[in-house]
C-alpha cells in the first residue's frame, strides 16, 4: 500500500516525536490521573501507525529501531519479572513494593508497579505494530 | 539457597543462546558445564546437615489461597537426585559438545537446562503443587528434546507420543494431589508425612493413590504405559542417556519413593505398585532380548530396571527400600555411562546394530573400557557398586517368596545378558567393517562414561563411605523415619551369592547362543501391545477433528457470525428469562430519564445515524469510517459519564481498528454483494434481535446487584495501600494486576498468532 503525499509524510515526521512524548506523559501520569501503560501504548503504537501508512512498514520499522516481536517478549519479561521483587522479601508474588526518591511529584514514587505497567506499555505496543507492520507488508 | 540453586537453571537456560552468538565457539560448552559441576558440589556441602535429620529448607508464600508455596526440602532423597541431576547433567553437557554440532549445539543447550532446572525443582519441591509445575515442565523439555531433529517425521511422532502419554498421566496426579491435599488437609509434603494415619483412613485415599500413581507410571515407563520410552530413543543419545535413563524417568520412582511414608503399606500400594513393577521388570527385560539396536537394547533394559525399582519400592520393607535407594544410585551410574558408550560408537562407526560392531578395543582402548566397568557393574560383579545393589535385591526377593526370587533372578540373568551385549560384544572379536572408519573419540566423549564407570568402582569400593554420606539418609526419607544403612562388599556366601553366580554364568552362556536366540524371539513379536492402542485411538481422534472441521469450519465469515451472534443471542435470553428477579417492565419504568441532557440525546441520535450508514454504505471505506465514527460518538458517552480513562482507550482503540481495517480491506477484491435479498432480511432481524437482548442486558444489569460492589474497597484503598489516586490504574498494575498479566500474556500470543498467519502462508518462504 502505497501513499504518496507530501502533506502527510510531513506531518507524520512531525507528529512522531510528540505522539511519543504524549504517550510518555500519559504513561507517567497514569498512576493518578487518567492514563497508564496501556492507554500510552496504544498512542504510541498510534504514532508508529501513522508514520507507516505516510512512509511504509520497512521505514517505520527502522525508526522503531527494534523487532516488534522482541517488544512483546521483553514487555511480558518486564511485567513478570516485577512481581518476583516482593518474594525475595518474603511476600507473594505480584505484590507492590515502593521506594521514595527526593524528587518533586510525580517522580517521587517508583515502585514495581510501574516497571509492570512498563511491561504492559512495551506488549502493547509489540503486539498492535506486529498486527499493523504485517498486514501492511502483505504483498 | 535451593531456590537460587533451581531457578539459576532456568536463567542459565535462557541466556545460554548468547554464549554461540559467535562462530566457532569452543569453550562455551565448558563454560556452561561450569554451572552444573557447582551445583554438584552445593549440594555435596548439604548432605551432612540432611545426613543428620535437619535438612536445609526454603519458604515462600505464593498462591496462599490454592495451597500453593515456594517450598524446598534438601532432605536425603532429594539431594540424592539432585546430585544425580546435577552430576550427570555436567557430563552431559561436556558430552553433547563432542556429540552435536555447532548449530545444533545453541538450540540444545537451552533445553538440556531447562529440563535440568525443571527436575532439579521436582527433586527439591516440597509443595506438591509447585512439583507438579516442575512435573510438566519436565514432560516439555522432554517432548523438545525428543523432536530435536524435528526435520524427520519418527521424532515428531515419538515426541507427541512421549508428551500425551506423560502428560495424560500428569493431569490424573494433578487431580490425584488435590484428592491428596483434602485427605490430608495440606499440599506440603513434609507436612502430610505426620498425617499419614488420617490420610490412610480417609476415603479419598484410594482414588488419590490411584490417579497419582498414574501420574507415576506413565511418567516412570510402567506396563501397560511403557512403549513410548524405547520411541523416544529418537532423540541425540545425550538426550537419551540423560532424560531418558538416569533422571526424567525415575521421576516417577522418585515421586513413589518419595509420597511412601504417606500412601504406602497399605495392601492397594503393596499389590499395585509391586504388581505392576514386577510386570513392567520382566516385560522390559525380555523385549530387549530380541532387540539388535543399541540404543533400544538400553531403553528395553532402562524398562526393566525402572520396573525393578518400582516394585521395590511397592514391597516397602526396609530392605526393599534400601535395595531401591542402592539401585537408583547404581543404575545412574552404570546406565548413563552405558548410553554414552552406544553415542560414542555411533558416532564414530556410524551404526548402532550389534550384530555389525566387534572388535573395536583396538581402535577405541578407553570407550571400551569405560564400557567394560560399566557393563560389570550392570551384570553385578564386584567389586562394583552394581554387585552391591543385586545381592540386595535378591536378599528382598528370598525374604519375601519364592515367585518374586524366580521372578528377580529372571530379571538379574537379562541384565547380564544386556551388559555383555552392550558393553563388550561391540569390542571383542574379530574387528567388523563399519559405515564410518572409527576412531577414539574426543576427550569431551569420553569423559563422562570412564567418569561414570570409575564411580560405578568406587562406590563398590568404598560402600560404607558412600552409605554414611548419603544412602541412609536418603533410605530415611523413603522410610520415614531415620534408619542407618550399613553397606558391604563382601557379605559371605550366602544363598544371595549362590544365586548371582548362577545368573552370571547363565547370562554368559545366553550370549554365546545369542543369535539364534534373538531369530526364535523375533518368530513371537506382538504388534497387538499398549503401543498399537494408542496409535488406533490417535488416529481415530484426528479423523474425528477431520470430520467435525469439515462440518463446523466452513470458511464463510458471514455463516459464521450468523451462528456466533445467534447462539450469544439465543442464550442471553434464556439466561435473562431464568432469572426470577428480573423484572423487565420495571427496569424501564425505574430507568430515570428526568436528567437526560440534550446533549445526550444528539449523541445517540448521531451514533444510530452513524451506524445507520456504516449497515448501508456501498463502499467498504465509508462503511469503516463510519463505524469509527460511532465508536468515536461512544467514547463521548464515557467521557460525559465520568469514565475519562475508558474514554481515551476507546478512542486509541477505535483509531487503530480503523486503520487496521483500512488496511487489511485493502487486500480484499472489489466490494459486491454475496447474499440475496431475503438473506439480508435475516440477517436484519438476527441484527436487531442481538440489539434488542443487548438493550435489556444493559438495563438488566443496572439494576440486578448479584455479589456486594467491590468499588468502595478500591476507592478507599487505592491511595493508602497502592499510592495511586487513579483508581483504574491502580487495579490494572496493582490490585489485579496477576489478571493483566494474563491478559497481555493472551495479547502477546494473539500478536504472534497474527505474524504467524500473514508471514508463513502456505506457498510462501
Amino acid at each position: 500500500m502505497k501513499m504518496d503525499s507530501l502533506i502527510l509524510k510531513t506531518t507524520a515526521r512531525l507528529l512522531l516525536p510528540n505522539l511519543l512524548l504524549f504517550s510518555l506523559f500519559i504513561f507517567i501520569r497514569g498512576h493518578n490521573e487518567p492514563g497508564g501503560g496501556f492507554i500510552a501504548g496504544l498512542v504510541a503504537s498510534a504514532a508508529y501507525a501513522l508514520y507507516s501508512i505516510a512512509f511504509d512498514a520497512e521505514q517505520a520499522r527502522h525508526v522503531l529501531g527494534i523487532e516488534t516481536r522482541l517488544l512483546i517478549g521483553i514487555g511480558l519479561v518486564l511485567a513478570l519479572l516485577s512481581g518476583f521483587f516482593s518474594m525475595f522479601g518474603g511476600q507473594a508474588f505480584l505484590v507492590g513494593l515502593w521506594i521514595d526518591l527526593p524528587l518533586p511529584s510525580p517522580f517521587n514514587k517508583v515502585g514495581t508497579p510501574l516497571l509492570f505497567d512498563m511491561g504492559v506499555f512495551l506488549a502493547v505496543v509489540g503486539v498492535t505494530l506486529t498486527f499493523i507492520f504485517a498486514l501492511e507488508e502483505v504483498k | 539457597m535451593i531456590a537460587v540453586s533451581v531457578l539459576s537453571v532456568f536463567a542459565v537456560a535462557l541466556l545460554s543462546p548468547l554464549l554461540f552468538r559467535r562462530q566457532n565457539n569452543n569453550i562455551s560448552p565448558w563454560l556452561i558445564a561450569l554451572l552444573p559441576l557447582g551445583l554438584s558440589a552445593y549440594y555435596i556441602s548439604l548432605l551432612p546437615s540432611a545426613a543428620v535429620g535437619n535438612p536445609l529448607t526454603f519458604t515462600r508464600p505464593w498462591a496462599e489461597a490454592l495451597g500453593a508455596s515456594f517450598s524446598f526440602r534438601a532432605d536425603g532423597l532429594g539431594l540424592l537426585f539432585a546430585l544425580l541431576i546435577s552430576g550427570i547433567g555436567t557430563l552431559v553437557v561436556i558430552y553433547a559438545r563432542g556429540y552435536l554440532n555447532q548449530k545444533d549445539l545453541a538450540l540444545f543447550y537451552p533445553w538440556l537446562l531447562a529440563f535440568m532446572g525443571a527436575m532439579l525443582g521436582v527433586a527439591l519441591s516440597d509443595n506438591l503443587i509447585l512439583l507438579f509445575i516442575f512435573w510438566e515442565l519436565t514432560s516439555l523439555s522432554s517432548f523438545m528434546l525428543i523432536g530435536f531433529k524435528n526435520e524427520k517425521e519418527a521424532a515428531r511422532s515419538s515426541a507427541l507420543q512421549a508428551l500425551l502419554v506423560t502428560s495424560a498421566g500428569g493431569l490424573a496426579m494433578l487431580a490425584g494431589i488435590i484428592l491428596l491435599g483434602m485427605a490430608g488437609g495440606t499440599y506440603e509434603i513434609s507436612a502430610l508425612l505426620s498425617n499419614r494415619m488420617a490420610v490412610q483412613s480417609h476415603s479419598l485415599y484410594l482414588p488419590a493413590l490411584i490417579l497419582i500413581l498414574l501420574g507415576a507410571f506413565t511418567k516412570s515407563a510402567q506396563f501397560p504405559f511403557h512403549f513410548w520410552l524405547p520411541n523416544a530413543m529418537v532423540a541425540p543419545t545425550p538426550v537419551s542417556a540423560y532424560l531418558h535413563s538416569a533422571t526424567m524417568v525415575k521421576a516417577g520412582v522418585y515421586l513413589m519413593a518419595r509420597l511412601h511414608p504417606v500412601l504406602g503399606g497399605t495392601d492397594a500400594w503393596t499389590y499395585i505398585v509391586g504388581g505392576v513393577g514386577t510386570l513392567t521388570m520382566l516385560i522390559g527385560g525380555y523385549l530387549a532380548l530380541s532387540q539388535t539396536d543399541l540404543k533400544r537394547l538400553l531403553a528395553y533394559s532402562t524398562l526393566s530396571a525402572l520396573g525393578t525399582l518400582t516394585m521395590l519400592i511397592g514391597l516397602g520393607t526396609p530392605l526393599a527400600l534400601k535395595a531401591a535407594v542402592v539401585l537408583l544410585l547404581a543404575h545412574g551410574l552404570y546406565k548413563g555411562a552405558l548410553f554414552l558408550v552406544a553415542g560414542a560408537l555411533e558416532h564414530e562407526t556410524g551404526t548402532r546394530d550389534v550384530t555389525k560392531l566387534g572388535g573395536l578395543f583396538r581402535v577405541m582402548p578407553i570407550t571400551a573400557i569405560g564400557a567394560g566397568v560399566a557393563a560389570l557393574s550392570m551384570a553385578g560383579l564386584p567389586p562394583l557398586f552394581g554387585f552391591i545393589s543385586k545381592e540386595l535385591i535378591y536378599e528382598t526377593g528370598l525374604e519375601i517368596n519364592l515367585w518374586l526370587t524366580v521372578a528377580i533372578v529372571a530379571m538379574g540373568l537379562f541384565n547380564v545378558f544386556i551388559a555383555i551385549v552392550v558393553g563388550v560384544g561391540p569390542f571383542i572379536g574379530k574387528q567388523t567393517k563399519t559405515p564410518n572408519k572409527a576412531h577414539e573419540v574426543p576427550f569431551s566423549m569420553w569423559l563422562a562414561p570412564t567418569l561414570l564407570a570409575g564411580l560405578s568402582l568406587f562406590a563398590g569400593m568404598f560402600p560404607g563411605e558412600v552409605s554414611s554420606l548419603i544412602i541412609s539418609s536418603a533410605t530415611s526419607s523413603v522410610v520415614g523415619e531415620a534408619v542407618v544403612v550399613k553397606l558391604k562388599l563382601w557379605h559371605g556366601i550366602n544363598p544371595a551369592f549362590l544365586l548371582s553366580i548362577g545368573t552370571v554364568i547363565a547370562g554368559i552362556a545366553l550370549f554365546f547362543v545369542r543369535n539364534s536366540l534373538r531369530s526364535v524371539l523375533q518368530k513371537f513379536e506382538w504388534k497387538w501391545g499398549p503401543g498399537y492402542l494408542y496409535n488406533y485411538a490417535l488416529e481415530g481422534l484426528m479423523n474425528f477433528a477431520n470430520w467435525q472441521t469439515r462440518i463446523i469450519q466452513h470458511g464463510y465469515l458471514r455463516y459464521y457470525l450468523r451462528v456466533i451472534v445467534l447462539i450469544l443471542t439465543v442464550s442471553g435470553a434464556v439466561a435473562l428469562w431464568r432469572i426470577p428477579s428480573v423484572n423487565l417492565i420495571s427496569s424501564f419504568n425505574d430507568s430515570n430519564t428526568s436528567n437526560v441532557m440534550f446533549y445526550d440525546v444528539m449523541l445517540a441520535v448521531l451514533i444510530l445515524g452513524s451506524a445507520l450508514v456504516a449497515v448501508l454504505s456501498p463502499s467498504r471505506m465509508g462503511a469503516i469510517v463510519a463505524l469509527g465514527a460511532a465508536g468515536y460518538l461512544i467514547a463521548l458517552i464515557y467521557l460525559f459519564f465520568g469514565a475519562p480513562d475508558l474514554a481515551i482507550t476507546q478512542f486509541a482503540i477505535e483509531s487503530l481498528t480503523v486503520i487496521l481495517f483500512v488496511l487489511a480491506f485493502y487486500h480484499l477484491p472489489k466490494f459486491q454483494t454475496f447474499s440475496s435479498a431475503s438473506e439480508r432480511k435475516i440477517d436484519a432481524v438476527i441484527s436487531l434481535l442481538a440489539g434488542a437482548l443487548m438493550t435489556m442486558l444493559v438495563l438488566v444489569a443496572v439494576d440486578v446487584q448479584i455479589a456486594s460492589s467491590i468499588s468502595h474497597y478500591y476507592i478507599e484503598n487505592s491511595l493508602p495501600l497502592a499510592y495511586g489516586r487513579n483508581i483504574v490504574n491502580v487495579i490494572l498494575v496493582d490490585f489485579r494486576n496477576l489478571d493483566t498479566l494474563g491478559e497481555i500474556t493472551v495479547l502477546g500470543v494473539a500478536g504472534i498468532g497474527v505474524y504467524a498467519l500473514l508471514k508463513f502462508r502456505k506457498g510462501k518462504e
